[in-house]
């Protein structure tokens, strides 16, 4: 690693933590800027109480003031304060309870995809404009136009109602098999056609021609040279991957009723718990983030030629 | 005859051409322009042209349909004034017809068949689909040109300035760009929802709804970012070029310069980028719809018609189908249509 890969990686981290800020700033502002606070509940509430109840999570205090409590407890403690709707819990067990279900189902949709993804592409390159070539594609074009509720809504109604081979719920381990493969589908096409078109281009190169010339043998050419440095951009796709996960697991565990933090965050944005949605959304960038700057970095290291900047 | 002085100019080279000579100055056929080009290559491309049929194909027909149906989209045709629900009405397969109506076929008189049946309120379906189409594919296009004015502004003038300018515009997107764009549409499409909402009571905005315009909002905040960073690339090499410098030199201003010279010589790379968002912003919409943050109720969008249809799954599967299929198949034409877009007119892009 040489010392301009090294500033590189250091700007990078620091754009990373510039973000997170971004990020804690304008959940914080957005949330508060919502007509009659966050704590303004449905239900009648005598002056005095609602007085005490401000008073108890600091809210009559200065905004710019809750602000940088809210940013110093967040930093020092990783404490994002109580929830509203689950009366005594705060918000960041309730995340830690949903992140245990959900990154179970995340990695093994990530894995599962990486898995299924790079053979399939790989075979496609090398048979291009095959049949099997071909098929492979038109399924993979169809998996990438079809938004994962849809996809995840067919899944339901063929394999749990029609054909009752798994249950619909997702609370148990044998219920996630469906919302797992619901949130691998769109990954694992995309990292089919990414394989596919980076080996095509691997193969072209002059390298490839030299060992076949040499006489190596096909099964070591592809997986000794074609493969590897095919499998280069498939590297940059882990931190879009990881969003896409992210963000399809909330619809994907509202479907399957899995007990994850998606479901978490979607019913405290319709329960207007503000807390909730706050340190969810924050949680969650922060992992995109982190998993972005991780995928970039290693990108860099692996390949140091290619310029990001 | 004899050259007296050197200044003299040589008559022989002033002779009119002879019909040999004209022959080789003939057109073989006329020279294309840039444009022609494209096109050419575009309609060569099956698979792109077969995509921009079924583009058009959709896109009049959510304009043109729901003009001339007899259903409109948000008219429950069980409910009449003055008359008890007849529930007959709700949940009609596709082709079969509500009481009133089989009583009106049996008396001779024809009636218009439901070609998708009903939904649970007892509106025709097959309109319900038109119109969510047309609300999907607005709100894709119009969500498109929004990025691509603040890309092209923003771009533009960070590329053409150049030096502190172009620094400072480039961080803002660094991080707007490594912002988790989904979570905050979710974000900010919750909030607004409760904030725009009574704002907009009684304008001419209530019936698109708080959600569309928050979800118009983030992409106008959110979206920008890539679109201007690829203007910005292409008019760091475009300023360079000989002809800029020209039209400096002859007392053009900056703006005049990114006008008529470099945003022109970019026009490829901003069509393509335009027509691959619309399906980005499709999906977006539908997405938000399905977690109940999309267009307000009665009017259908393709996801909310999607989502809608999840409550009676089992029973009515054609109904999460049909607009699950309609997506699909725009969200595909497009992307495809934009990659033979790309092929055509960025020889440079091509692979």
């Amino acid at each position: 690693m040489n010392s301009k890969t090294l500033v590189y990686i250091l700007k990078r981290i620091g754009l990373a933590i510039l973000t997170v800020w971004v990020v804690i700033t304008v959940t914080f502002f957005v949330m508060h800027a919502v007509p009659g606070g966050p704590f303004m509940s449905e239900k009648a509430v005598s002056p005095a109480a609602q007085a005490a109840l401000e008073a108890k999570y600091g809210l009559d205090k200065p905004l710019i003031e809750q602000y940088f409590t809210y940013l110093k407890d967040i930093v020092t403690k990783f404490d994002f304060g109580p929830s509203l709707k689950q009366r005594g819990r705060q918000v960041i067990d309730v995340i830690r309870d949903g992140m245990r279900t959900s990154v179970k189902l995340g990695v093994i949709a990530a894995a599962g995809a990486a898995a299924a993804g790079i053979p399939l592409g790989a075979v496609a390159a090398l048979r291009r404009n095959k049949l099997i070539d071909k098929v492979i594609m038109v399924i993979t074009t169809a998996f990438v136009s079809m938004p994962s509720f849809i996809m995840g809504s067919l899944l339901l109604v063929l394999f749990a109602i029609r054909w009752a081979l798994l249950p619909a719920n997702g609370s148990t381990a044998q219920g996630l098999i469906l919302p797992i493969i619901t949130l691998a589908l769109y990954p694992m096409a995309y990292i089919t056609r990414l394989t596919r078109s980076s080996m095509l281009d691997v193969l072209g190169q002059d390298y490839i021609r030299t060992a076949k010339a040499k006489g190596v043998s096909g099964v070591k050419i592809i997986f000794g040279h074609a493969l590897k440095n095919s499998l280069i951009p498939v590297i940059t796709y882990f931190g879009p991957m990881l969003a896409y996960i992210v963000t399809g697991s909330l619809v994907v565990e509202q479907i399957f009723a899995v007990p994850g933090i998606g479901r978490a965050f979607v019913s405290s944005i319709t329960n207007r718990d503000y807390p909730m949605v706050m340190g969810t959304t924050i949680i969650l960038a922060v992992l995109i983030v982190v998993m972005n700057l991780v995928s970039d970095i290693l990108y860099k290291v692996v390949d140091p030629r290619i310029n990001l900047d | 005859m004899q050259k007296i002085f050197t200044m003299h100019v040589d008559v022989d080279a002033f002779l009119p051409a002879t019909e040999e000579e004209k022959e080789y100055m003939v057109q073989m056929r006329p020279s294309s322009t840039f444009f022609k080009d494209g096109v050419k290559r575009l309609l060569k491309n099956r698979v792109a042209t077969i995509s921009l049929i079924i583009i058009l194909l959709i896109t009049l027909s959510s304009i043109f349909i729901p003009m001339f149906w007899p259903y409109s989209y948000d008219s429950m045709l069980g409910v009449r004034p003055g008359k008890p629900v007849d529930a007959s009405y709700n949940n009609l397969a596709p082709f079969t017809y509500g009481k009133t109506e089989l009583k009106m076929i049996d008396n001779g008189e024809k009636v218009f068949p439901h070609v998708f049946g009903t939904d649970a309120s007892g509106r025709d379906y097959f309109v319900r689909v038109v119109y969510g189409t047309r609300i999907s594919l607005a709100v894709g296009f119009f969500a498109s040109i929004i990025v691509l004015i603040i890309g092209m502004t923003v771009g533009s003038i960070a590329g053409y300035c150049g030096g502190k300018v172009d620094l400072v515009i480039m961080r803002i997107v660094d991080i707007i760009y490594s912002l988790p764009d989904m979570l905050m549409v979710i974000l900010l499409a919750s909030v607004l929802k409760t904030t725009l909402g009574p704002a907009l009571e009684g304008t001419a905005l209530e019936k698109i709804g708080s959600n569309i315009i928050s979800l118009f909002i983030v992409f106008g905040v959110l979206y920008w970012v890539s679109m201007s960073r690829l203007i910005r690339g292409q008019i760091l090499s475009l300023r360079e070029q000989e002809y800029v410098l020209a039209s400096r030199a002859a007392g053009a201003r900056g703006g005049w310069v990114i006008r008529k010279h470099l945003l022109p010589n970019c026009i490829s790379v901003v069509i393509i980028s335009t027509a691959l968002q619309i399906p980005n912003a499709i999906f977006t919409e539908s997405y938000l719809s399905f977690l109940g943050l999309g267009v307000n109720a009665p009017m259908p969008s393709l996801g909310s018609l999607a989502s809608d249809a999840l409550n009676g799954l089992s029973s009515y599967p054609s109904r999460l189908v049909i607009p699950a299929v309609v997506i699909s198949l725009i969200v595909l034409s497009l992307n495809l249509f934009g990659d033979g877009l790309r092929d055509a007119f960025d020889p440079k892009l091509r692979t």
